[in-house]
């Protein structure tokens, strides 16, 4: 007979590290250990520290903590600010200290071989005492400072990690780098924990610190390939950021939705879809926010509730603005139907902006969104570290189903395109280009609706006006070309078309 | 004459343990027999006693007194490290560890 078990393979245990069981696809091996290999602030303790901290709080698992490197007090005052409170699980018996760290008032000399017998019996005595099934061991390269002779040590640790493997525990044990790109980690430590080795790195990228983690081997077992970034958050620890590991599995809506204005609904074939991202891109002072502003604006007039980030206005910016459009957000976020969240790019990392964006989307839950600019974003971070940015946001927007209206300001007035839609042009549903038209010594301003993902939409590039009741969309312009290169230029007809219409004025003025 | 208090911690009964409580037993004997006490643990029988004394390695031989406290790591088998760790004057006494 043919048991199931045989062909299980290896089980993993869900860590509860937010993000990190979707890149190991369920968690660490379980009854393995795997090896955590980081530069120097690369954050090996706190993730370690989490491993436990998770376990207990997540499924009332216990946790061995053993010390090489800090005494257990520097952790217990340290991790106080990211939410655990160590010593209350200290007293409830689900959290145990093996002390390994260097004492230098002991005052050790060494005469002959050695084992590490006594430590080994005390973190076995730990495990039982508070019946622990996760270990952390952190980190072993102090272990080799401590002694002079490496090749004892190293036996000595690999005796330790069986002993371990055979008391069925899940452990978790940090070693040190000495540069991001170098062997795994020092002193050969990962000879001896070879089965699962993860690398966290902190690297220095155009003056931006990008913190990433890999998966670089899980022996027999699958996991997810190549660098993920994570972010540490206060009260909340280590959160990966799981990228490409997030699924598309988002429902698509043939629901249409307004876009705040009747003849750009018109040009979109019906409105926008209701759980659709569209770009709106153009040049600065081309009338992006004031998109923005109306879709938001009709969305609180169906009593839906709006979300809007503010990356380059303050608040205050923001209502004056609309105000002058005959929009009245202090009205609508009385009602509770806006929220309004300007921060500037600079505060912090895009990691971190990624995790406050999501946050606010799960506190609020809004119908519709608003990102202005994303532009804005993009000088605070790498180009990679920007994708990744817009893989994600996207994807958590389309996640919870909601119609994401993002602006994209362009560098140049006239025609071009930015860094930004080139990132997000294939991820985005529709694209809405606001152009400023020189025509005949005049600035006019032009519309069209580039794509349109689902849906038939108007080819025209329309003229459009703005003024104190908003954005007025007129007609096609006729018979001018090279609008969105940026070097329009008109036929006779524009041309005629002008001295009729300057001619008709006459009379009147 | 100095009153010594010594702990040794092993491991069961491995031949490095019996190599060290021989290698000990052996130089007490010979230069501090009477006024030597000296208590032998084993870490898997008192775990807790190793957890206390933040003991990592085994042998270890931790000298309480006479201050200042010192420890001694390995099989003991240098007796002249040993000796030098414990601040006793050797002498003339000619004595050689067993190594392991």
């Amino acid at each position: 007979m043919i048991t199931k078990s045989a062909n299980k393979g290896i089980a993993k245990l869900p860590t509860g590290i937010p993000g990190f069981d979707l890149i190991t696809l369920g968690g660490l091996p379980k009854g393995r250990t795997t090896l955590v290999a980081g530069t120097a602030g690369s954050a090996k303790t706190v993730m370690a520290v989490q491993f436990l901290a998770e376990g207990i709080k997540n499924e009332d698992q216990s946790g061995v903590f053993v010390t090489f490197e800090e005494s257990p007090d520097d952790i217990r005052n340290n991790m106080v600010s990211l939410g655990w409170d160590i010593r209350q699980w200290e007293s409830e018996g689900r959290w145990a200290f093996v002390d390994a760290s260097l004492h230098p008032e002991h005052d050790e000399i060494v005469s002959g071989s050695f084992d590490f017998g006594a430590l080994q019996a005390r973190v076995e005595y730990a495990i039982a005492k508070v019946g622990a099934s996760r270990v952390a061991m952190d980190s072993l390269g102090a272990v080799f400072t401590q002694y002079q002779d490496r090749s004892i040590v190293r036996r000595e640790l690999f005796r330790l990690a069986s002993a371990l493997k055979k008391t069925g525990v899940t452990a978790f044990l940090t070693s040190e780098r000495t540069n991001e790109n170098g062997k795994i980690a020092r002193y050969g430590v990962e000879e001896f924990v070879a089965d699962n080795v993860i690398i966290l790195r902190n690297m220095l990228e155009a003056e931006k610190r990008r913190r990433t983690i890999e998966i670089l081997k899980f022996r027999g077992t699958m996991h997810q390939k190549g660098e993920y970034p994570f972010t540490i958050i206060p009260r909340q620890g280590v959160v990966v950021i799981p990228l490409s590991a997030m699924e598309l599995k988002q429902k698509s809506s043939s629901l249409r939705i307004t876009s705040g204005q009747a003849e750009m609904d018109r040009m979109c074939g019906g409105g926008f879809f209701r759980d659709s991202i569209v770009l709106v891109s153009g040049a600065t002072g081309t009338g992006k926010t004031l998109m923005a502003t109306q879709f938001m604006n009709a969305g609180a007039a169906n009593g839906e509730r709006c979300l809007i980030f503010g990356f380059e206005e303050s608040r205050e910016q923001l209502f004056r603005n609309a105000g002058g459009w005959g929009v009245d957000f202090a009205q609508m976020e009385e009602k509770g139907l806006l929220q309004v969240v300007c921060d500037y790019p600079e505060i912090m990392g895009l990691e971190d902006h990624l995790l406050r964006i999501k946050h606010h989307l799960d506190e609020f839950n809004p119908h519709r969104v608003v990102v202005d600019s994303l532009s804005a974003l993009e000088r605070v971070s790498t180009m990679k570290g920007f994708r990744e940015f817009i893989v994600g946001l996207t994807s958590f927007i389309k996640h919870k189903e909601v119609a994401g209206l993002f602006t994209s300001t362009t560098p140049n007035l006239m025609g071009g395109t930015s860094i930004t839609e080139a990132h997000i042009s294939t991820i985005t549903d529709s694209i809405i280009l606001l152009r400023y038209v020189e025509l005949l010594g005049e600035m006019r301003r032009g519309l069209t609706v580039l794509k349109m993902r689902g849906s038939a939409h108007e080819k025209t590039i329309r003229e459009f006006t703005i003024d104190g009741s908003g954005m007025h969309i007129g007609k096609p312009f006729q018979d001018v070309s090279g609008i969105l290169s940026g070097y329009p230029s008109c036929g006779p007809t524009a041309e005629l078309d002008r001295v009729n219409s300057l001619q008709q004025e006459k009379p009147n003025g | 004459m100095q009153q010594f208090r010594l702990k040794l911690y092993v491991t069961g009964q491995t031949p490095r343990s019996r190599g060290a409580i021989r290698n000990l037993k052996r130089l007490i004997e010979e230069l501090i027999p009477e006024n030597c006490e000296l208590d032998i643990i084993d870490v898997q029988a008192h775990p807790q006693s190793a957890e206390d004394d933040k003991v990592l390695a085994t042998p270890t031989l931790i000298k309480e007194l006479p201050l200042p406290p010192r420890r001694i790591i390995g099989d003991l088998s240098d007796t002249n490290k040993v000796c030098e760790g414990l601040e006793i004057a050797i002498g003339d006494v000619r004595l050689q560890g067993e190594r392991l």
